[in-house]
C-alpha cells in the first residue's frame, strides 16, 4: 500500500483524516498513484490534475523522500521508500497567490 | 409564519443567513466550505430544500455542491466514494468540458485565445425541474444537467452567437447572468463580459446577441456593433418576461421588447456605473441599483452607500439611506450580491466585498445589517420559504 498525504483541503472534500492509502500495481508510477487515488475518491476528480489532459493543475505540486517530482513524467517510478510504505507521496498545495 | 432564507456566496465559504418573516433577527450558519470561493448558491424553485453551489479554487478547480435539507449538510452530485449503482462515472459532477472543438475568442492583444475552462460564475436552477440547472462559467458558456449536478453538457450554441469576437473584460470573461423565462420554458437569456446579453428562443439550441441599443464608444468604435458589450447584470419581474432591465458597464438600460432593442434609462443616478440591478418582487415598474463611482475606483461616490429605486422603471430615482452608511463608505456591491424576497412589503438584500449583508424589509426605505464582518460576499440569493 501506498500512503498518499493531501493538502487540507482535499482532505475535507474527500472526507478524510491524515494520510490515506492505495493499492497501486507494478511497477508503481505517479500516474498509478493518481489512477488509485480518483478511483478510491472520486470527488478529487479535477483536483489534483485536470479532468481531460490529466496534467496536474498549476498550483499542485508533488513531493517523495524530499524530491520535488511535479515535473516528472507520469510515468515515473515512485522512490523504493513510496514503495515499500515507508515514506509517503505527497500532494501539495503550492504557496501561492493570497 | 413565512421564513427567509439568505444564500452568501463570500470568497472564503458561504453563509446561509435565516430568519422569520419579521426579518428582525437572524441566525447565521457558516462558513460552509471554509477556505474555499463561493462564486454563487441558489436553491430550486419546485424544491427549495435542494440548493446548488459553486465550490471553486485556484488551486483546486470547480466542485459542485448541493444539498437536499435546506443547506444543513452537503455533498457531490457524482462524487460519493461508494461504487455507482447505475455505473456513471464518479466525479462527473465538477467535469465541465467544452462541446466539440474548443474554439477561440478574442484576446486583449486582438489575438485568437483558445477557450479554458476556470469556473462556475452562477447556478440558475429550473422553474420546473429540481434536477435541471444552467450553469454560467468562465471561460464564458453555459452547461446544463437535467440530474441534479451528476454530470453537466454544454450547450455549445452559445459560443456560435460571434464568439471569436467575445472579449474578457478584467475581471474575466464569464456567464454570470441566466434569466429563465417562466412564461416560456424555451426562452433563456444570458449575459457575458465583455460580449453583451444573448437569447434562445429554441432551449439553447441557438442564441444571437440582443444588444441593439448599446452604446460603448470607449471599448467598441462600431455604434452597431452586435457583441463585445460590458454587460453587468440583467433583471426581469416574473409577470412581465418581455421586460428586461440592465446594469452595464455604464448605464442602466432597459428593454421593453425582449432584448429586441434597449434605450437607458439612467436619468438621475449620481453614476450610471454599477453591476448589481435588480427588480421588486410586486411592482414590476420598480428597480433598484447600486450605483459606483467609475470603473477606475469600484466605490460608492462620495464614500455615502446608496442604493438609489426607480418606481417608474427607470430615469426617475431616489437614493434610499437610511440605515446604510454615509460617510467613509468604500465598499463595492458585485453584480450577483443583490436579490429580493416575495413578502410583503418586499424585502431588499444586498452584500458588499467589505463583507457585510444589509436587508431591507420596508422595500428600501430603511436598512439594517444582518451581519457584518463576513469575508468579501460574491453573491447573495434569497428563499421565502412557507
Amino acid at each position: 500500500m501506498i500512503r498518499v498525504v493531501l493538502p487540507f483541503h482535499l482532505r475535507t472534500l474527500a472526507r478524510v483524516d491524515g494520510e490515506v492509502q492505495v493499492e497501486v500495481g507494478s511497477p508503481a508510477t505517479m500516474r498509478g498513484v493518481l489512477d488509485a487515488l480518483e478511483t478510491r475518491y472520486p470527488v478529487l476528480r479535477g483536483t489534483i490534475r485536470d479532468h481531460v489532459t490529466l496534467r496536474r493543475r498549476p498550483f499542485i505540486r508533488f513531493f517523495a523522500c524530499e524530491e520535488d517530482m511535479s515535473n516528472e513524467p507520469p510515468e515515473t517510478k515512485l522512490p523504493e521508500a513510496v514503495v515499500k510504505g515507508t515514506e509517503p507521496f505527497l500532494v501539495v498545495g503550492a504557496m501561492a497567490g493570497g | 409564519m413565512s421564513k427567509i432564507r439568505v444564500l452568501v456566496g463570500t470568497k472564503k465559504g458561504a453563509f446561509i443567513l435565516t430568519s422569520d418573516g419579521k426579518r428582525k433577527q437572524w441566525e447565521v450558519s457558516g462558513p460552509h466550505f471554509a477556505g474555499w470561493e463561493i462564486y454563487h448558491l441558489k436553491g430550486s424553485p419546485t424544491e427549495p430544500n435542494r440548493i446548488y453551489a459553486s465550490q471553486t479554487s485556484g488551486w483546486f478547480g470547480q466542485i459542485v455542491q448541493r444539498s437536499d435539507d435546506g443547506g444543513k449538510t452537503w455533498d457531490t452530485p457524482g462524487g460519493g466514494a461508494a461504487p455507482s449503482p447505475d455505473g456513471m462515472p464518479r466525479g462527473e459532477s465538477n467535469k465541465f468540458v467544452y462541446e466539440g472543438e474548443v474554439g477561440k475568442h478574442l484576446w486583449y492583444d486582438g489575438t485568437q485565445h483558445p477557450w479554458e475552462f476556470k469556473r462556475v460564475w452562477h447556478m440558475e436552477p429550473s422553474l420546473t425541474d429540481p434536477d435541471t440547472v444552467y450553469a454560467g462559467v468562465e471561460d464564458a458558456a453555459i452547461f446544463k444537467t437535467t440530474n441534479g449536478g451528476k454530470t453537466w453538457q454544454e450547450l455549445p450554441g452559445l459560443r456560435n452567437a460571434k464568439g471569436n469576437l467575445w472579449q474578457p473584460g478584467a475581471g474575466g470573461m464569464a456567464v454570470h447572468t441566466i434569466v429563465l423565462d417562466p412564461k416560456n420554458e424555451k426562452r433563456i437569456f444570458v449575459a457575458i463580459s465583455a460580449a453583451g446579453v444573448f437569447r434562445t428562443d429554441d432551449g439553447g439550441q441557438t442564441w444571437r446577441p440582443a444588444n441593439k441599443g448599446l452604446k460603448s464608444p470607449y471599448a467598441l468604435p462600431d455604434p452597431d456593433a452586435e457583441v463585445g458589450h460590458c454587460v453587468h447584470r440583467i433583471a426581469m419581474h416574473r409577470s412581465r418576461p418581455g421586460v428586461l432591465f440592465m446594469q452595464k458597464h455604464w448605464d442602466v438600460m432597459r428593454s421593453d421588447n425582449a432584448g429586441e432593442s434597449w434605450q437607458e434609462v439612467s436619468g438621475n443616478l449620481p453614476s450610471d456605473f454599477g453591476f448589481p440591478i435588480d427588480v421588486h418582487f410586486h411592482e414590476p415598474e420598480t428597480v433598484y441599483v447600486v450605483p459606483i463611482k467609475s470603473d477606475s475606483e469600484h466605490y460608492p461616490p462620495d464614500g455615502k452607500l446608496r442604493v438609489y429605486r426607480s418606481k417608474t422603471g427607470g430615469n426617475e430615482w431616489e437614493p434610499l439611506t437610511k440605515g446604510l452608511p454615509q460617510k467613509d463608505c468604500y465598499v463595492n456591491v458585485l453584480r450577483d450580491a443583490m436579490a429580493v424576497d416575495a413578502l410583503e412589503p418586499c424585502g431588499i438584500y444586498f452584500g458588499t466585498t467589505g463583507g457585510q449583508v444589509y436587508a431591507s424589509a420596508d422595500s428600501g426605505d430603511s436598512w439594517d445589517a444582518i451581519v457584518h464582518d463576513l469575508p468579501s460576499v460574491l453573491s447573495v440569493e434569497v428563499q421565502t420559504l412557507p
